[in-house]
């Protein structure tokens, strides 16, 4: 038997990205908070500035919980499902250590692909087979909330439209923001200011985009020092707003946010009502039960998923808040693949510098062009960064110029070892039918269970994006002065990624979405979920501006509603 | 040019070449001894380069003691073809040092022994196949061919023309290549890229723990710093890093 613990206001089941942001406007407003974290406490010093271990032993993601019940993945159903690694971090703060720390708005017309598209260029736009809808509000209803994240979590950036306002130096496309950034961008460098004369002679608006990292003394912390390890890698100096940097530690010091690391959650446990009674975790060697009024499940999308299929009760025999069975259901990775490669005849004086050091192309992205003659919706953020190491400059294409060995190979890494770029051309991604996550009839972790299988693979309106802004990033290249190009493949299985959507999709239909609008289960009232699982369209940015805002939204109207939500 | 070199080196270990036969029980007894002279044999051949390079006194008549080394998972046969063909990825020549310099061996060695180890038996099977071939082919195991053979037999281990390899030639040519870059291009902290020769042969300026607007500008034209992430106290293991003795830790320098 689980050794019972004092029932608390909240348990949140993960401490990352989503969870880390809910916990502080609960604790602000009172709230008890327990949160289950299945990694630990990491500090500064474990951040080192070494490519081997960070990148190449993928030392962020290894020895760890989610690594080991990483999900098996298959294009189609007749496939064989073949189990690959995992992309996410388990720590306090999460992914958020070592991510890119891009920290993109959604643009007005991803909350709405079905009316716009519907309203611009008809009904039969809307790619065959897709399940995708409208967000049950639009950007204006999130506006606030991502306001809220960028200045508690603090975002650098640069505003394209402030009030209706259009700025140049921003995004022109970006959703109307009350205000600007409360910090300027991260600095320029001479590869981006290269390719941002490139893109305005081409008549295209580039701008530096948004990053959850510092550039001036922010909330007591320092700025940026562009040394160049975030990939992979955490901050030596605290310049990454993660979450444990930021709203954690701020939660804490209310005295209302008690945070149980190494804890590994088995269950979400419910009565005979339909109601979540609390979470089963064992920590070391022994099982716990948590019992709350609430609990907000905040792990990763492949693991919200997961623990939903795997804990079954009576009230809901095909998992929990599965009984319309949506879980799993509108699935799909955001589409980063496809990438062009560029050779230049110059240094590009990228040894130092990040992924979030870059410069940004909206033209093409979203529908923010006329895609009437055009046989796909939707498009591409182009973006190029800085951030080169030498053993992933090493391991560069030869753009067949060189055997990838030997004497000649050798005399052109060390000509071009700093002059090749490699573009991330995030495109938009669609729910489809067929594209699905459930429990891996064979494969399971450690404890056991079943692990998340894939299912899911691009579409021909992803393949089209692909295609199309390839050739976008190959002109804007070319115009730089590129002397060689490498277009990569255009996609197929849609394996697990640091952006996964879907599965428990948030919309106003219980029919086809598992949360309200709200982030509240339709099915179990006590239950919220947070995390880019509740997203219904991916747009085309990063994701985690967009989740912490949504997760702050939840937590307040718990806070809010909470008589009614506890019942 | 290249192969000469090579091959002075050999000849300078002749007598430990010969006790070095897998056949021979009495070397066996020597790696089991593991006392300095043995070890020091056993690195000598590991790296034949480096050591040689510094010394033309490998016999025990010599008053120099070389460093304390082990190979942690190869054998002394497996570690001779590998850093042959490591010549072979990223040769030392006109250009400058090679995988020989940064001791890629030393750092894939010691990989296959932790983080790698995984791999071990695909290199023990790859290896060995490599050599069978060498052998039904030229008549000598891998070592002892002319550059250009040696060359031919790895395109042909790429291009899968060869078999007995884990999953296949291609395979695990991807993955020798691979580790091979990593031990010549890594933080000298994991037994390769020593001297910072990797870095150096790519212009790269070194870690630093924060890059000005100008140290950017210069780029390549920076002075590079040598300096591996664990010089810097911060990240090393414990705390107080000025208990640890300098001898006793891994020697990038």
């Amino acid at each position: 038997m689980p050794k019972r613990l004092a029932k608390t206001d909240v348990v949140i089941v993960g401490m990352g990205a989503a969870g880390g942001v809910a916990a502080l406007p609960l604790t602000n407003a009172g709230l008890k908070v327990i949160g289950l974290e299945a990694g630990g406490w990491l500090s500064s010093r474990d951040f080192a500035p070494d490519e081997l271990r960070n990148g190449s032993r993928n030392w962020p993601q290894s020895v760890q919980k989610a690594a080991s019940e990483a999900p098996t993945v298959r294009a189609t159903s007749s496939d064989t499902a073949i189990q690959g690694g995992h992309p996410m971090m388990n720590a306090v703060g999460g992914t958020t250590m070592h991510y890119w720390a891009q920290s993109w708005r959604l643009n007005p017309w991803d909350f709405k692909v079905v009316s716009e598209t519907t309203r611009r260029y008809g009904e039969d736009r809307i790619p065959e087979g897709s399940t995708v809808e409208d967000w049950p509000f639009g950007y204006e209803e999130l506006e606030p909330y991502y306001d809220k994240i960028e200045y508690t979590v603090g975002i650098s950036g640069q505003a394209g439209n402030v009030e209706g306002k259009k700025n140049r130096l921003g995004n022109i496309f970006e959703g109307e923001r009350k205000r600007e950034y409360p910090m300027k961008p991260l600095r320029s460098s001479p590869f981006t200011d290269l390719m941002g004369n490139a893109a305005q002679s081409l008549g295209w608006n580039p701008f530096q985009g948004p990053a959850a990292i510092t550039t001036e003394l922010f909330d007591g912390r320092p700025p940026c020092q562009y040394h160049g390890f975030c990939n992979k890698g955490g901050c030596h100096v605290k310049a990454k707003s993660s979450t444990a940097f930021t709203v954690i530690p701020k939660a804490v010091d209310t005295g209302n946010l008690e945070v149980v690391t190494f804890a590994r959650v088995t269950q979400i446990v419910v009565d005979d009502n339909g109601r979540v009674t609390g979470v089963e975790y064992i920590k070391g060697s022994e099982t716990f039960f948590q019992p709350a009024d609430v609990v907000l499940l905040a792990s990763y999308a492949y693991e919200n998923v997961r623990l939903l299929q795997l804990s079954k009760s009576r009230a809901f025999p095909n998992g929990l808040a599965n009984n319309a069975g949506q879980v799993g259901q509108h699935y799909m990775t955001h589409h980063q693949g496809a990438p062009v490669t560029a050779l230049f005849d110059r240094d590009l004086h990228n040894w130092y510098g990040l992924p979030a050091q870059g410069v940004a192309i909206d033209e093409w992205a979203d529908d923010n062009f006329d895609h009437g003659d055009l046989d796909f919706i939707g498009g591409a953020n182009l973006w190029v960064h800085t951030d080169r190491k030498p053993m992933s400059a090493a391991k560069m294409s030869t753009f067949g110029e060189t055997r990838n060995w030997g004497s000649d190979w050798k005399a052109f890494i060390m000509k071009n070892a700093d002059r090749t770029n490699s573009s991330y051309i995030q495109k938009t991604t669609l729910p489809y039918e067929g594209n699905y996550l459930d429990l891996d009839p064979v494969v399971k972790d450690p404890l056991g269970f079943p692990v998340t299988r894939i299912t899911a693979r691009y579409r021909d309106n992803e393949k089209r994006i692909a295609a199309f802004s390839q050739e976008k990033m190959e002109q804007w290249y070319l115009e730089a002065g590129a002397i060689k190009i490498v277009k990569y493949g255009l996609g197929n299985s849609m394996g697990a990624t640091t952006h996964a959507y879907g599965g428990t999709r948030m919309g106003l239909n219980s029919e086809t979405n598992v949360v309200d609008e709200w982030g509240f289960s339709h099915e179990a009232p006590n239950l919220g979920v947070l995390g880019a699982s509740v997203m219904g369209s991916s747009g085309s940015r990063n994701p985690t501006l967009t989740v912490q805002a949504l997760s702050w939204r939840t937590a307040e109207h718990l806070v809010n509603n909470w008589r009614s939500i506890v019942g | 040019m290249k192969k000469n070199n090579q091959n002075d080196s050999r000849s300078n270990n002749k007598s430990d070449l010969l006790e070095d036969s897998p056949s021979n029980p009495s070397r066996r007894n020597l790696l089991k001894g593991a006392g300095l002279v043995g070890a020091a044999a056993v690195s000598t051949i590991a790296t034949s380069h480096v050591i040689a390079a510094d010394s033309a006194n490998t016999n025990s008549n010599s008053t120099r003691v070389a460093p304390r080394e082990a190979l942690e998972a190869l054998t002394a046969e497996e570690a001779e073809t590998l850093a042959a063909i490591c010549d072979c990825l990223i040769p030392s020549d006109e250009h400058g040092p090679g995988a020989r310099e940064a001791r890629a061996v030393h750092y894939i060695d010691k990989s296959l022994a932790s983080h790698n180890s995984g791999s071990r038996h695909n290199y023990s099977v790859g290896l060995n196949a490599i050599n069978e071939f060498a052998r039904k082919t030229r008549g000598k195991n891998f070592p002892e061919l002319l550059l250009d053979q040696q060359n031919s037999i790895l395109v042909a281990v790429q291009t899968n023309k060869i078999s007995g390899f884990i999953p296949n030639g291609n395979g695990f040519f991807n993955m020798l290549r691979s580790h091979t870059i990593d031990g010549t291009f890594c933080d000298p902290y994991y037994g390769g890229n020593q001297g910072f020769v990797g870095w150096d042969m790519l212009r790269y300026p070194g870690i630093r723990l924060g890059a000005s607007e100008a140290d950017v500008s210069a780029g390549a034209d920076l002075l590079p710093n040598h300096q591996s992430a664990y010089d810097h106290s911060t990240y090393t293991k414990l705390a107080d890093n000025s208990l640890i003795d300098a001898e006793g830790g891994d020697d990038y320098a």
